[in-house]
């Protein structure tokens, strides 16, 4: 848990590099690696744990539930 | 505590989508409202002809594969024999609104009482980029170098503006993938569409603009961008009936 009590979890084995969650992450708080997976793509990476909220919009822009996430706060679904 | 977790009905497979792809999106939400309303063990689906042909592998529910185009008259025969099933065809723009065109108009006009998830992309995806029905004029595609032009190939075909005026059509929403609000906007509308079924008003369809960055030649950025700024004037998003 960071210290907004956000635990995130960014599966890099299956992100494909696509960069959604990048472009809608309202802190800027997600970068694509350097590194590749084992399927060749870059993978999406938190920046800072702590500056996370835990919003889930990076949730639910994947295209490959790459992201999961559980929070103390409430968000509408 | 919020939680973002995978959906059950989710399976845990790596999908063969292109990276920015619409469909793992819509996937998940579809997913996500079987979920929610309970209703995966008695759901019965139909994989689709195109990039969306072994969605099987990744929804954990009863699947059939139909030929191309003819996935409503399937879910038809099956919500017909299965009363007590829930029935969703999940159609691209190529099944449904070229090959598929007869099937999808008479069985919205008998008012079966199935779920359609149709996925716009303004392109054929799977065969690597030629003029779908709904592509756009001027969208240059493989097949139209220079353009979609009204004379020649006609002006993209507006499903949900087509069906509307049919009797046995109870629920057409448009919606798209495109920004955090408008997936939730989708997932809004699959429920929608679902609860019709459940509560046996008729045919729904929910339309879902959706990304191909690999035959829009487009970075999946720019993608969205295309789906935001250019695909919503033509097709603009919003329920279309619902009786």
């Amino acid at each position: 848990m960071s210290k907004n009590n956000v635990d995130i979890h960014f599966d890099a084995h299956r992100c494909k590099g696509c960069g959604l969650c990048v472009i809608f992450c309202p802190c800027g708080n997600i970068r694509m690696s350097d590194a590749l997976n084992e399927q060749g793509h870059p993978y999406a990476e938190l920046i800072d744990a702590d500056r996370c909220t835990g919003c889930g919009l990076c949730f639910r822009m994947c295209p490959d539930t790459a992201i999961e996430i559980r929070s103390n706060k409430t968000a509408k679904r | 505590m919020a939680t973002f977790t995978r959906p059950r009905t989710l399976k845990e497979t790596i999908t063969h989508y292109c990276p920015g792809c619409g469909h793992g999106i819509v996937h998940r939400l579809l997913a996500e409202v079987i979920d929610e309303l309970g209703i995966r063990e008695k759901t019965i689906g139909t994989a689709p002809v195109g990039c969306a042909v072994m969605m099987y592998d990744y929804i954990d529910c009863d699947m059939i594969e139909c030929a191309h185009g003819r996935a409503p008259a399937a879910a038809t025969g099956l919500k017909r024999v299965h009363p007590d099933k829930i029935v969703f065809t999940y159609q691209g723009d190529g099944d449904l609104a070229a090959i598929g065109t007869a099937e999808t108009i008479h069985t919205a006009n008998r008012g079966e009482n199935i779920t359609v998830i149709f996925i716009n992309n303004v392109i054929y995806g799977m065969t690597g980029g030629q003029m779908a029905p709904t592509t756009m004029l001027g969208q240059r595609t493989t097949t139209t170098p220079e353009g979609r032009g009204m004379h020649g190939e006609g002006g993209p075909i507006h499903v949900c503006e087509l069906l509307r005026s049919l009797e046995g059509v109870c629920y057409l929403e448009r919606t798209a993938v495109s920004s955090p609000s408008d997936v939730l906007a989708t997932r809004r509308a699959i429920r929608k569409a679902f609860e019709c079924q459940i509560a046996g008003k008729g045919f729904s369809l929910v339309e879902v603009l959706s990304m191909c960055p690999t035959d829009w030649k487009l970075s999946p950025d720019k993608a969205v961008k295309f789906v935001n700024h250019e695909m919503k004037t033509v097709f603009p998003v919003g329920v279309y009936k619902d009786k």
